[in-house]
């Protein structure tokens, strides 16, 4: 094996970012480099559609450090253009179909961008929210007063409709599908968590298909499959993300749904690594393959993938029980572990009346998932036993206990069905 | 070694819970509680990756 000296991180975003701080912490003192195709320093994404989009907020990147901070630790920083391509036989990144950046090691993280509503691109006032840029465009329209559409009711469009509904804009959240949030949380409990809109006075209008939208120059309208339209001066479209491969068609690199990788984020092609949204890894904790799509795991896995890529002798695998966070109205909602479960069953507080209450996943014997909302006391607690790979018996004595600490009354819980 | 936790940042999201229980919890009311301060040679490794795991980078080791 050749010595690693020439490092290279592929996107500069939190994956990216947590890499390149990694290898430093890990004494690594070849040269490093940080491609990112955005112009911006590396930013925070989670608030872009939270208190970015406040009326109090005055629209300030969320940077995770200043450029003399990453001068410092002898990053060579090049933003403002993407990798159009990696060469594995040659260890070559080519930036800007030009460039050309040798590598010894490399790590990819270039994430994830917005699904596109084919058509909606030729229209002011439609917009993804994956950017700070697009966060921008959402927030003065926002201030501007406009009647706002969400198409999609996930996590990201659920909060921009929150975040327009605190401002006293008027706002319809539209899903194509009769349930949302299936995928993240089940069926039974992404329904539960929708019917927070309606509760906080938000539109949600499920099995909603969009036919089209409409306006000269700008958006006017969102023309529903029923023929029926709703007026609209900003259209938020939150639909999902792609993971971002296209520039490394024919690299030979295995590409579905994301760069495919072992345990410790290794490729199988040798020196290259992949880290967070764009990575799709077997994740030894649960024993599943998965891509995240979250903060906590594109932070880790960064640090990681960097360790494992500089000293790839001693890699490490990598594993997580996934965790994501959402703030809706005043309720955060907290997932962790996963949704494929046999069963969910509500162990405190109920759905279809308050604003707090807490499920928990079982598969097989075992807890596999715990969605709290406004239950931050108590979520971490099983997040550590599904870590631990403990038994669903043990979660649900868990719960009743806490359930006596917090209340004083102990009811069984109830299944709320299947989520398959 | 101590763990200092800087509140104004702090958004109670508890991953540091999670990572390393015998030293962090979220309350009730979520915010977060710090239940020891000083950290051993052997708690080192969870701590720190309480720190790299925090979101909101509200948690720093000092000496
Ligand atoms: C609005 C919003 C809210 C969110 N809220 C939450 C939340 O509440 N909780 C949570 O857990 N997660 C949340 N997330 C998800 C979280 O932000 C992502 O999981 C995280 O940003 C992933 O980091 P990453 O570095 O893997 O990828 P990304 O952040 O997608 O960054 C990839 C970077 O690579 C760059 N890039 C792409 N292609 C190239 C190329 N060819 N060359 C060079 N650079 C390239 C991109 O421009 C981008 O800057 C949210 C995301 C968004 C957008
Ligand atoms: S992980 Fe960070 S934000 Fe979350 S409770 Fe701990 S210190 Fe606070």
């Amino acid at each position: 094996m050749t010595d690693i000296s020439r490092l290279v991180v592929v996107g500069a975003s939190l994956a990216g970012l947590r890499a390149v701080e990694a290898a430093r912490k890990a004494g690594f003192d070849g040269s490093v480099t940080l491609i990112g195709a955005e112009p911006h320093l590396p930013y925070d994404r989670p608030p872009l559609s939270k208190a970015f989009l406040d009326a109090e907020g005055d629209g300030t990147a969320p940077t995770f450090r200043e450029r003399a901070q990453l001068e410092e630790l002898g990053v060579e920083l090049r933003l403002g253009a993407p990798a159009t391509g990696l060469d594995t036989d040659g260890c070559v990144v080519t930036v800007d179909g030009t460039d050309e950046v040798p590598y010894d090691a490399v790590v990819i993280a270039t994430g994830a961008h917005a699904r596109t509503l084919p058509g909606a691109a030729a229209l002011d006032g439609v917009h993804a929210l994956r950017t700070v840029d697009d966060a921008r465009e959402v927030r003065s329209a926002l201030d501007a007063g406009a009647r706002t559409v969400v198409i999609g009711a996930g996590f990201i469009g659920s909060e921009v409709a929150s975040s327009a509904q605190k401002r006293g804009v008027d706002v319809t959240v539209l899903e194509a599908l009769p349930t949302p949030l299936v995928r993240a949380a089940g069926p039974a409990m992404g329904a539960a968590i929708a019917a927070l809109h309606e509760r906080n006075g938000t539109t949600l209008r499920c099995g909603t298909g969009v036919r089209s939208l409409e306006g000269s120059g700008s958006v006017e309208r969102v023309v529903l499959e029923d023929g029926s339209s709703i007026p609209a001066d900003l259209v938020v479209v939150g639909i999902g993300v792609v993971p971002t491969v296209d520039w490394l068609q024919g690299s030979g690199l295995r590409l579905e749904d994301g760069i495919v990788c072992d345990e410790r984020l290794w490729t199988g092609v040798p020196g290259v690594y992949a880290a967070g949204d764009v990575a799709r890894w077997h994740n030894p904790t649960l024993q599943e393959v998965q891509r995240m799509e979250n903060w906590t795991a594109a932070a880790e896995q960064g640090a990681a993938a960097a360790r494992n890529a500089i000293a790839p002798a001693e890699a490490r695998p990598y594993g997580t029980v996934p965790y994501f966070w959402s703030d809706w109205y005043d309720v955060r909602i907290q997932f962790v572990g996963s949704p494929n479960a046999d069963e969910v069953v509500v162990v405190d507080g109920d759905p279809g009346t308050s604003g707090r209450w807490i499920a928990l996943y079982r598969r097989g014997d075992r807890l596999v998932g715990a969605l709290t909302v406004n239950g931050q006391s108590d979520v971490m607690k099983y997040r550590v036993q599904i870590m631990r790979g403990g038994s669903w018996d043990e979660a649900l004595d868990f719960a009743a206990r806490r359930r006596e600490r917090s209340r004083g009354v102990s009811s069984p819980g109830s299944p709320v069905g299947s989520a398959v | 070694m101590r763990v200092v936790v800087d509140y104004t940042k702090c958004t109670g999201l508890g991953i540091c819970e999670s990572l390393a229980p015998a030293f962090f919890e979220v309350n009730d009311e979520g915010d977060l509680v710090l239940l020891k301060e000083e950290v051993g040679d052997a708690e080192r490794q969870e701590l720190e990756e309480a720190v790299a795991g925090c979101p909101t980078e509200a948690l720093r080791l000092v000496d």
